[in-house]
This record gives structure tokens, sequence and C-alpha cells, in this order.
């Protein structure tokens, strides 16, 4: 056994100090890496938003410069946003990857699904994603999942084992240590993994400016025709709205969260380019949940009743 | 230089929180997040309604904190949660672990990524059985800070006399677990004082508070200070055009400084190479360093595969008898005879439980030979043997490569940690054959 003596340093004066994109960029690298070593056949959550472009992005820096073994699997709701459907065809074109899609329409017009009153499909996705899961037998699905989103993640693990329902038991939960992730499941199980656990949306927006990750337009400034429902600027379209009481209006707006057209709200916002987005966002005393995703208004506990069902 | 690019200067800390259940952690942690504005608006909003649907006047901050259902209802933490906030000076992720008996476990692993943990005490309680029991832990675990935030203040009003008596209490007691660096705090998390913003009630103070000593506290350890350590997770063969012979190793530095050119010993056969180019995550660089994760290529064509260890002088030799200090952390318990799996670093191999030599009362720290078996949250040292050889480090000089969990093989269950080598001095040892509650 060695002998060494461990001489603390200040980081921000050592040569060798990491700011912390560089810690968390170097952890999240590592993660991929540890399911491209550890699992037959894992698969991205590809949606088009911020967070799943960023774990895209990451994962061809652990590969490189080989290809990213992995595929990717988008849970269609039918209420995506154009402008984020043509982000993500252009992503898979551009590095030649393999797309998997599991859509609701597709279940709905099975009947598998119902259409719900409110007309949300958010709530709708967790059969198609279970069954993408099961009928491609992955093994590991990264989700863009941050601990810092909401009460319920930040006792979630980096790797998340779920059961053959594809349901998440806090209880049942592994202890994680040092950096000993256990992947470890049965067959019919499937270990969820959340590359950005330790991200914040913040370190998301300054990472995206600092690789000069190109997103899809929605996320910054532009004049859109919305209407207000539930205290959010919703965009038109025929998911089913504007109602005849709302009013339609053009306003200058922006997205912070990418979900579906139906329970994602647009903020009035300037901010056109990405600096004026993390000024923005530094500066707003909104969590972006609470300003624009109303599927998690529902209650307190909306997000731990989603998660035991095989939400992410 | 941009606000935005000084934004992203800022180092990162990893912090365990531990404190008994009535030491008002919950409050702390809130008090760390609002008065550090790291509560947002809508977060505030439903705290403060939450507050007056319990008929409690002002908000409380606790609320903030207790994420799942069956903690609400029972008003207790279960189990590890992570935080985030940020200052200015540095971004924290915080470990927040429930201080209750129970869940020595969960102290455990928070603080196995933890560079620092703050022990929380009642100032009308003194250092307690918990107190010591947490300071044990981080010592264990090999926590490099340590912080005693003295709580409650307020209701021994501010009086300096009890803070100094228990700060040095606690101190002395750290010292002899080998912790060197232990900063007391005198606070009070339910009306604020020296958690953010210093006291008007406690000027004979003239200390940081807890928030400026997170934020000043040396992050990190030196890595040039220690031989360089990278364990392969995965071997990047892209077969192209263009990179038709590339073989690239992947990992991330366990510690130390690997430079182009070095000489390094693969483990566990023994070659010897050198660092021919390393790229870090696709562009070439000359030097690399823990913890960043980058792909190494070697001067020699050796067959080298995931779990396979890259080693600086001096490297560990390999072995498969391994001597170690574990935390139980499964209600089943740990027996002798029991066949596991080891996971090490990017390694796991097949085990043998062949000797479990004492148990520690974490409380006393005495040796209690004679356990039949771990039960958890039983702290032991164990003799295992391993299928094939692991090339561990001790792990008071290195917690990456020191450290492993053993694994159920029958459904996958992570059931313990393990610190390769002797844990702090020990006490006296007693026989534990005599005693009803062992396994």
């Amino acid at each position: 056994m060695t002998v060494t003596t461990q001489r603390l340093v200040q980081a921000e004066d050592s040569p060798y100090a990491l700011s912390h994109l560089d810690a968390l960029e170097a952890e999240s690298v590592h993660i991929f890496r540890e399911v491209a070593g550890e699992f037959e056949r894992p698969v991205i959550l590809f949606s088009g938003g911020k967070d799943s472009i960023v774990m895209l992005h990451l994962a061809l820096k652990a590969f490189a410069p080989a290809p990213v073994p992995f595929a990717l699997l988008h849970v269609d709701t039918g209420h995506n946003f154009p402008e984020v459907l043509a982000y993500r065809d252009r992503a898979v074109a551009k590095h030649n990857l393999r797309l998997h899609v599991a859509s609701v329409q597709d279940f709905i017009d099975r009947g598998v699904l119902r259409e719900r009153a409110d007309g949300l499909r958010n709530p709708l996705q967790t059969v198609p994603l279970l069954d993408g899961i099961e009928s491609n037998k992955f093994d590991a699905v990264f989700g863009g999942g941050r601990r810092d989103e909401e009460k319920a993640r930040a006792k979630e693990r980096v790797f998340s084992l779920r059961d053959e329902f594809g349901a998440w038991d806090p209880r049942r939960q592994r202890p994680e240590l040092w950096s000993l992730y256990n992947g470890r499941h049965a067959v019919g199980e499937h270990v969820r993994v959340f590359p950005l656990s330790n991200w914040t949306e913040l370190d998301v927006w300054q990472y995206i400016e600092r690789e000069g990750i190109e997103l899809p337009e929605i996320y910054y400034a532009h004049r859109r025709e919305v209407f207000k429902r539930d205290g959010m600027w919703l965009t038109a379209g025929e998911w089913g709205g504007p109602k005849e009481t709302e009013q339609v209006e053009t306003r200058l707006v922006r997205y912070r969260t990418v979900g579906d057209m139906s329970c994602t709200g647009a903020v009035d916002s300037d901010a056109d380019t990405i600096e004026a987005v993390i000024t923005e966002i530094a500066a707003s005393r909104l969590t972006e949940r609470g300003a624009t995703r109303a599927d998690d208004k529902m209650s307190e506990a909306a997000m731990e009743d989603r998660k035991r069902e095989g939400y992410f | 230089m941009s606000t935005t690019q000084e934004a992203t200067a800022t180092s990162l800390l990893r912090f365990a929180t531990a404190g008994s259940v009535d030491d008002g952690k919950s409050t702390l942690v809130g008090r760390l997040l609002h008065d550090s504005k790291s509560v947002l608006a809508d977060q505030l909003e439903a705290v403060e309604h939450a507050s007056r649907r319990r008929g409690q006047e002002a908000p409380d901050l606790a609320l903030l904190t207790d994420g799942l259902r069956a903690e609400r209802e029972q008003g207790i933490t279960i189990d590890v949660a992570y935080r985030y906030f940020a200052t200015a000076r540095r971004r924290f992720i915080l470990a927040d672990t429930p201080g209750h008996v129970q869940y020595t476990r969960n102290m455990v692993t928070g603080a196995s990524t933890a560079e620092l943990a703050v022990v929380l005490v009642d100032a009308r309680n003194g250092v307690v059985e918990q107190t010591r029991r947490h300071a044990a832990v981080a010592a264990l675990l090999r926590v490099p800070h340590v912080v005693l935030a003295v709580n409650k203040m307020d209701l021994v009003a501010y009086a300096e006399p009890v803070f100094a008596r228990i700060a040095e209490e606690f101190t002395a007691y750290a010292a002899s677990l080998g912790v060197k660096d232990v900063v007391a705090v005198p606070i009070s998390a339910l009306a604020g004082d020296n958690v953010v913003e210093p006291s008007a009630n406690m000027d004979w103070y003239g200390g940081p508070t807890l928030l400026e000593h997170l934020e000043t506290v040396p992050v990190g350890t030196d890595p040039s200070a220690e031989p360089a350590r990278f364990p392969v997770q995965y071997v990047i063969r892209p077969q192209s055009e263009e990179f038709h012979d590339y073989r690239g190793y992947a990992g991330q530095l366990a510690s130390g400084v690997l430079r182009v050119g070095d000489p390094v010993t693969v483990l566990p056969s023994g070659h010897t190479t050198t660092v021919a180019a390393i790229d870090a995550l696709g562009e070439p660089t000359e030097i690399a360093w823990a913890p960043q994760s980058v792909t190494v290529r070697l001067a020699d064509d050796i067959d080298i595969s995931r779990g396979d260890l890259i080693a600086a002088a001096p490297a560990p030799v390999p072995t498969k008898d391994v001597r170690a200090t574990v935390c139980h952390l499964n209600e089943r318990p740990l027996h002798v005879g029991a066949k596991v799996l080891l996971k090490h670093t990017t390694r796991t191999v097949r085990a043998l439980v062949k000797e479990i030599e004492y148990r520690i009362d974490i409380d006393t720290l005495e040796r209690r030979s004679g356990a039949e078996g771990l039960n958890v949250n039983d702290i032991g040292h164990v003799v295992l043997r391993t299928a094939e050889p692991l090339a561990l480090d001790d792990y008071t000089d290195n917690r990456r490569t020191g450290s492993f969990v053993l694994i159920d093989p029958s459904d996958g269950t992570t059931l313990t940690a393990g610190m390769a080598g002797e844990a702090f001095d020990t006490v006296s040892t007693t026989d534990a054959s005599q005693e009803e509650d062992w396994v």
C-alpha cells in the first residue's frame, strides 16, 4: 500500500482548479461511460428540450472520436412544437443516430389510451414510454431529470432501479456511495440513469453558452400568437386551444422549458441571445416549472405519484 | 470578462449535513437556501401556504426540504436528499442526511462524496451520543473538513461560555478520531444568526458565518501530491477510415496528474508502458488531472479492458485478500461465508466474506470481537477473498481507489460500503459473543 500525504489546496489558486462546469461535465461523462461499460442496450430519452440536448452533447464528447453507442427514444405526445421536432430530426441526421419514436397518438388511435378531459397529454406519456422500453429491450434509459427541479427528485439516485412496471419505490432505491454506481438488475427490470442529476438550470444554460450548443429557436424571444389559460401563455394549435372565451394576442415570448404545447407556457421575454437568457434566469424569481408547467401544479405530491407510476 | 463568464468560473463544493432529529437541521438547510436567495418565489409561496394551513405564523423553512409524502406526514427525513444552491463565489451540492440513530447508513452515503461535513448540535444539549456518532462517521469516511454548528443559541441567551464549552469538547473528540480541521460556528437557524448574515446578538464571536466558511474552505486535494490513478471504464475504438488504429482508454482520473510521456503500470497485469496521448473529450491535451474525464492512449499495444487500472508509481500491489472497514447498509445481515459481488472502481469481481474480525461500537469506538454477522448500520472490520486480484489503495490515501461496495448477486441489492485498510484508531476489544443482540 502506498503512503501519500493529501495536501489541501485552495481551488481558486491552484493550477489544477476545475470550474463547477468542468467538474459537472467530468461527472456526467463518467456516468455515460459507466453505462456503456455495464449495459447491453442503453437508450437516451430525447425530447429536443435543452436538457436532453445537453445530454446528447455530453454523450458525443464522452465517446469521441467514436460515435455515441446508444440509440435515442422520443416519446411523441402529438402536441410537440414543430420547431422542436425539426431540431430533433436535424440532430439525428447530423450525428448519424438511430431514433425510436413512441407515439401517444398511436396509442389513442388503437384505443389503448383515452384522451383526458383536460386535453393534457403529458400524463399519457408513461404507457408509450414503458412500451417502447419493453419492446426494444432497453436496459438503461438516460433521462435529463435534475435533482434541483422538484422536491421529490431531490432523493432520486443517478442509477434509479425500476421494476417490470417501470415503477419507482423511494424505499427500494439503492444507496449510492462515492462514484460507484450499481447497475445490476433482473430481466424485465431496467435502470433509469440521470447524468444531469447534480446540474441546476443555470448550470445547464451556462454550459450551453460555453459549448456553443444550438437549441430550438423557441428558447429565445420571438413573436408568437398566444392566449392565456391557468395564468400561462399557451400557443394556439390543433391540440385544443384557444377556446371561444380565450383571447389570442401576439406577444414577445420565449420558452424556459419545452414540453407539450398543451401544458408548456411561454414567458414574456425579450431575451433573444444566450447571454440575455442567462441574465434573465439568474434574476428570475420563479423556478422553471413553477412558471411554465401546468402539470406539476396539480398537487404537492403530484411528481412523487407520477414517478411511482413510471414517469420521469 | 462578462458577468456570465465570472459566474462560470466558480468552484464546486460538495458537503453533507448531519444532525439529530430535533436539532433543527431542516430549518438550517432551509435558512441556507432562503438567505442565500436560492429559494424562488413560487417555492416560498408554497411553503408559506402550507405553513398557514398548519396554523403556523411564520413560514416553516423546514418545509422547503421535506420532499416525500411519507416524510411530510411523519415530520421526519427518511433518506439522503440533495440540495443545490449557489453564491457569487461558489456552487454547492448539499447531501442532506437524516441524523437519527437508525440512519447511520444514510450519513455514510452522504459523507462518501462530501469534502465537508456540518455536524449540528443543540446548544441546550451539547455534545450527545449522536453528535459523537456523526463525528465518527465523518472521520471514518475521511471527510477533509468538519464544521460544528452549535444551533439554537437564541435559547441559551447567546451565551459565549455555552458555545465555548461545546466547541472545546467536540474539537477534542474529533481530534481523537484524527479529524484535524474543525471549525465551530454559533448559530440560530430559526432567527438566522451566523448562518448567512453575521449575528448582532453574538459580538463575542469573531469568526466567519457558516456560509462564509463554506464559500472559502479549500475544495479538493492537490492532484500533484498524489500518484495518478486511472481506472479504465471503456475502450474507444472508432474503427472508421479516419481513426483506423485508434484505441483509447476512457475513464475519469481518480487521483493525481497524467502527462504525455509519463511511465505507467497497467494493473492487475503489471505491464509497463508510457502515455502516448491524452484526449480531453475530443481535444488533444498534454496533461490531465483528477477528477477530469479523459481518454488515454498508450505507447504499447497491451491487452487492456474495462476494470483495469492505469497507475503511476508508487502503484498498488494487486491482491485477492482484502481487509477493510465496512458499513453494512442493508436490512439483511452480512454473515461470514456470504458470497457477494465486490465493485471497486470499474471492476466487479466475486468475493467471499471470510471473516468478520470485529464490530466497532460507533459510540465508544470499542472493538467487539466474536460477531457472526453485521446488521444494518453496523460498522465493522472484515476480511474478504476475491476471485480476481484488485488494485486497491488504502482508503486513508485515496477515497476513490480505496472504496468499494458489496452487492448481492441474487438481486443486485447494494449491501455494504467498504473502505480498504484500517479505520481510525479504535480502542480496547471486548468479546461480543456474550451479548444478546448480535446476529
